[in-house]
């Protein structure tokens, strides 16, 4: 049986952090980390230390032995203090050590109840705080699949179930019409694939992350006063602008530390209808552009912006105040700046919080896997058809690791895209 | 005659011939009743059996010493290993099979069979007292009572045969539809649903012009279906290959609005992977041409049967366009294609036994619950046949599970998901499919069906000598270890990276050889050949199936946790009453099939481990 682990206390911004660790290798986790096992049932002050023994944190190491420990099974919890990073150093360590994995939601109380160690009203009492954990981790991948990557998630989907579809149409109907040799698409179709989700690895990092910085997007109708703001944010003429509208065609890049945050500020073209078709492209680059950022700042005036909702997250300002007065910002005057720069970065940190940890941790986790199953069948497919069941249960394992990102690939679905694409049957 | 029995099946198909003889070979006493007794393990579609997937059923219903795999391999005029070229889990058995030699070896099976009794009639209704069905009754009055009663009425119930606008009620050309039996269906309220399938014109072989024909022949080294056969016993034959025209498609377009299927005369679902010409020519019309492949129905009967060509066409459409083909340009057609429609129970009111859940004494299997092809029938036949007579004995029920068998998977399917087509096995629906494999059907289940006491003492012993030699040999390739050099020295491509490997670890790699790993020892010798074959096959996967263990481990785990029947869910507070609805409809027999249900989150499975638990602590109580 697996050592499972996980965050105990609530994700997000605390004072500390408690993860457990259950199963039979739980006491490897305290020889690996805190260099020793401490009594039983004691509280005792260990230094965490990663593998090549740098300190990643001062912490409470607790030790239980089995049948005394909440899932009955040999328990050892430790008590961070509450960081995004320790935490999530701490969750990376543990799963690199052999025989360990993370919890699947509910999988504690599940060994609980199977080693008796819980009763129906005790787990009546836990059922909500199970399913709000699983839908916390449902809504944080949704979230974390926000805009473009959504999309992009959508095309891997539909290239893999394309993939394991051919693969499995020269095996199940070996007999028929089909094509013999499907190596080259399935393996364009897998290193498409493969590739998109290597780049969002490294875009998962929470360190890389922080190095890159996050995009913010300014939005709104043409001559909102977008790129006034911008180059008065920037403090330089990063922007031209003008009075006349239109006049930012492509999408400007400004790098800047935003209240101590590295943000880009993107400036995109005033999003209206219009015939120009060098302008049109702009306008449709710039609604790209800003799906895919972390925020979105929407500029408002007078002028309804086609086209464009603001989401829930999305900050929304009136503009120009100096001219029109009232609530709102103004790039010419700086009125209103300061309150702007303070909400942009209250929304950043929260979404650092909110999809940092542990699910950001399961996630990188699937998406490892995924793609290291997804490279063996690449290279099973220089075998060529012969070796087909085994490039197949590679990307079928992929499918299971990548679920999450995915949704579910039932069977039923691999039929139905073998049937729509071949004329298979007699 | 007896008139009292601890079976009763009704119907002498795949699915009835299995389960008679599976009920017998358990000591039961058992009734097969048919309407015609010569009709007994007739073909009625395409004369063959196995292919992928279906290949590896009937392994199975071998391993289990059922009748399908002897038969098939008796009556067999072609065999033919599919995936040859691929690894040996996709790979599955396949032969066109003598119409005649087949019914042969199935009536002898079911002759050599003591317990059973043939009894020829028309079942025309059930007996029920209460909740219970106690036997049928034939269309003469004769009431045979049972203390179980297997139903396989195929396309019987309610069946629609159509030829263009011509419709006539029929469960197989030529054949009455059960009419009252459906009606009786009805009174159960069990949940009913209308399927279609098709077949292609029947043609006289004298009128086919051969030597234009291309020619498919059978293996050169026929692998046969049961692990006692030897080799093919019939004369052995090939099939003719030939193909549409763009004339063939012409005239099946201009009559589209003249075929049952396009004319709106049909509702039932027809299968997406057993198209009609007329579907081919519709849904990929960019196709010029489709393979036809010309299999004889018999050594001593020259009709063929043109397997890719099912239709509903008229008849003078069919007649018309069998001519546009190559080599069929004078053909005459002996019976004309047809589509039928008919009833079949959604398998979701069985349990894993096949036994319906609302009535006590009544088994479902075959084309009844939703599925096509002899195999799956046959399959299915047997789980009810041995359940029944388990049951008719009051001993415990026979679970086939999907980590261990396609019989398991394909059962857990239809009672869990059932169906929105015909139900028809692939091997891509096994997901231990490495594990599941042809070869080692026997290995998977033999011993169990010995623990249940189907097997026969003559193939136990054979089963023990063979399991015996593996044993040894997988002993003595997994006891010595190698140095790189010394696997260089026999031309073995390893790193030298001084890991010393076993025998046994080598046969995974892709480019090795048994007769390379023979120069390793000379003690390796003595492994036979037939040994070395098949321990072959298992160490290409080594490395896979341990892999897989842990989710098979975890799948065993929760299959064994069982959820009583009457299970109650409503007494499950913090439920949603969304789930508490899908729960009570779908009834799962197990943890494992509750966690397969769509929306089941780890709380509600939780609940109800939590609830069995104390339910459980109660009854110790």
């Amino acid at each position: 049986m697996d050592t499972i682990f996980a965050l105990a206390s609530a994700p997000g911004k605390a004072g500390l952090g408690v993860i457990r660790v259950s199963g039979p290798r739980a006491d490897d986790a305290c020889d690996a980390l805190a260099g020793g096992r401490p009594e039983y049932r004691r509280a005792s002050l260990r230094r965490l230390r990663d593998a090549e023994g740098g300190v990643l944190d001062e912490a409470l190491v607790l030790r239980f032995d089995a049948g005394k420990s909440f899932t009955g099974e040999e328990v050892v919890e430790f008590h961070l203090h509450g960081s995004v990073a320790i935490i999530q150093a701490v969750l990376r360590r543990l799963g690199a050590l052999d025989g360990f994995r993370m919890a699947e939601p509910g999988e504690f109380t599940r060994r609980a109840l199977e080693n008796g160690r819980m009763d129906l009203t005790q787990v009546e009492a836990l059922a909500d705080l199970i399913d709000s954990e699983t839908e916390s981790q449902r809504r944080q991948a949704l979230d974390l699949l926000s805009g473009a990557l959504s999309a992009r998630v959508g095309r891997w989907r539909d290239a893999t179930l394309r993939a394991v579809s051919l693969l499995e149409a020269t095996i199940d109907f070996a007999d028929e019409d089909v094509p013999v040799d499907v190596s080259p698409e399935v393996r364009a179709l897998l290193t498409e694939v493969v590739e998109g989700i290597e780049a969002e690895l490294s875009g998962l990092d929470a360190a890389e992350r922080v190095r890159t910085g996050f995009q913010v997007a300014i939005i709104g109708p043409p001559n909102a006063g977008k790129s006034t703001l911008l180059n008065y944010l920037a403090g330089r003429e990063a922007a031209i602008t003008s009075e006349i509208a239109g006049t930012t065609r492509d999408v400007i890049e400004v790098r800047m530390d935003l209240g101590g945050l590295a943000v880009t500020l993107l400036d995109t073209a005033g999003l209206r209808e219009t015939d120009d078709a060098v302008e049109r492209i702009g306008v449709q680059r710039g609604r790209e552009r800003a799906e895919a950022a972390d925020l979105r700042v929407h500029l408002v005036t007078e002028d309804i912006t086609p086209g464009v909702v603001p989401g829930p997250d999305d900050l929304v300002f009136r503009a120009k105040i100096d001219l029109v007065g009232g609530e709102g910002v103004s790039g010419t005057t700086g009125q209103g700046v300061p309150a702007l720069v303070d909400a942009v970065k209250a929304r950043l940190m929260d979404k650092a919080v909110q999809a940092g940890l542990a699910s950001r941790e399961r996630h990188r986790l699937a998406l490892t896997a995924g793609a290291s199953h997804l490279h063996a069948a690449i290279g099973l497919l220089d075998s060529g058809a012969d070796l087909y069941e085994l490039t197949s249960e590679e990307v079928r394992l992929a499918l299971r690791r990548l679920e999450a990102l995915l949704g579910h690939i039932d069977v039923e679905q691999i039929l139905g895209e073998i049937f729509s694409s071949f004329c298979v049957g007699k | 005659m007896k008139h009292h029995f601890d079976v009763v099946v009704i119907g002498g198909g795949h699915a009835g011939t299995e389960a008679a003889a599976a009920a017998a070979r358990m000591g039961a006493t058992t009734a097969l009743v048919t309407l015609r007794e010569a009709d007994l393990g007739v073909m009625s579609c395409n004369p063959a059996i196995g292919g992928l997937g279906k290949g590896h059923l009937v392994r199975e219903i071998d391993a289990l010493d059922g009748i399908m795999g002897v038969a098939a391999d008796q009556a067999g005029i072609q065999f033919r290993l599919l995936n040859r070229r691929k690894g040996p889990a996709v790979q599955g058995p396949r032969a066109q099979a003598d119409r005649t030699l087949y019914r042969a070896a199935i009536q002898s099976a079911i002759r050599g069979q003591k317990a059973v009794d043939v009894v020829q009639g028309e079942v025309v209704d059930l007996i029920q007292a209460g909740d219970r069905v106690e036997g049928v009754q034939l269309a003469d009055g004769t009431v045979l009572r049972a203390r179980e009663v297997i139903l396989t009425s195929g396309t019987f119930l309610r069946g629609v045969i159509h030829i263009g606008n011509e419709r006539r009620n029929g469960g197989r050309m030529g054949d009455k539809p059960s009419i009252r039996l459906a009606e009786r269906i009805d009174d159960f309220g069990l949940p009913l649903g209308r399927l279609k399938t098709g077949t292609p014109p029947r043609l006289d072989g004298k009128t086919i012009d051969w030597s234009k024909l291309g020619e498919q022949p059978g293996d050169d080294d026929p692998v046969m279906f049961s692990f006692l056969s030897g080799k093919p016993v019939a004369r052995q034959i090939s099939c003719g290959i030939t193909a549409t025209t763009a004339a063939t498609h012409d005239i099946i377009r201009q009559n589209l609005d003249r075929s049952a299927m396009y004319g709106g005369h049909i509702e039932g679902v027809g299968p997406r992977y057993c198209p009609s010409i007329e579907d081919k020519v519709t849904r990929f019309a960019d196709k010029e041409s489709h393979q036809i492949f010309l299999e004889p129905e018999g050594l001593d009967d020259d009709t063929i049967y043109p397997n890719g060509i099912s239709t509903s066409m008229p008849v003078d459409v069919q007649k018309a366009y069998v001519r546009t083909i190559p080599g069929l340009e004078a053909v005459q057609i002996r019976q004309p294609g047809y589509a039928i429609e008919y009833d079949y129970v959604d398998p979701r009111a069985l349990d894993r036994t096949l036994a319906v859940r609302s009535l006590r004494g009544l088994f479902l299997a075959g084309q009844i619950n939703g599925t096509t092809g002899y195999e799956e029938a046959a399959a299915q036949g047997l789980v009810a046949g041995l359940n029944a007579a388990r049951r008719a004995q009051g001993r415990e029920p026979a679970f086939f599970e999907r980590t261990e068998s396609y019989i398991g998977v394909m059962v857990d399917d239809l009672t869990t998901r059932g169906v929105a087509e015909p139900y028809r096995m692939f091997t891509s629906r096994a997901e231990f499919r490495l594990s599941l494999r042809a070869d080692n059907a026997d290995q998977r289940l033999t011993p169990k069906g010995i623990a249940l006491g189907c097997v026969s003492e003559a193939r136990r012993r054979a089963f023990g000598r063979k399991l015996e030699k593996l044993e040894t040999a997988r002993e003595m390739l997994q006891q010595g270890t190698f140095t790189p050099n010394q696997l260089q020295s026999i031309g073995v491509n390893v790193n030298s990276d001084g890991v010393r490997r076993t025998a046994y670890q080598l046969l995974s790699f892709p480019d090795v050889s048994f007769d390379d790993v023979r120069m390793l020892d000379e003690a390796f010798a003595e492994i036979e050949p037939d040994t070395a074959t098949q321990i072959a096959k298992e160490a290409i996967y080594a490395n896979y199936l341990a892999r897989q263990q842990r989710d098979v481990d975890l799948l065993k785990k929760d299959e064994a946790v069982a959820i009583p029947s009457g299970f109650s869910y409503d007494a499950l507070p913090s439920l949603s009453n969304e789930l508490k609805g899908k729960l009570s409809r779908t009834r799962p027999e197990s943890i494992a099939q509750a966690a397969r249900i769509e929306g089941m989150t780890p709380a509600a499975l939780a609940l109800i481990v939590a609830r069995l638990r104390q339910d459980e602590r109660r009854a110790i109580a």
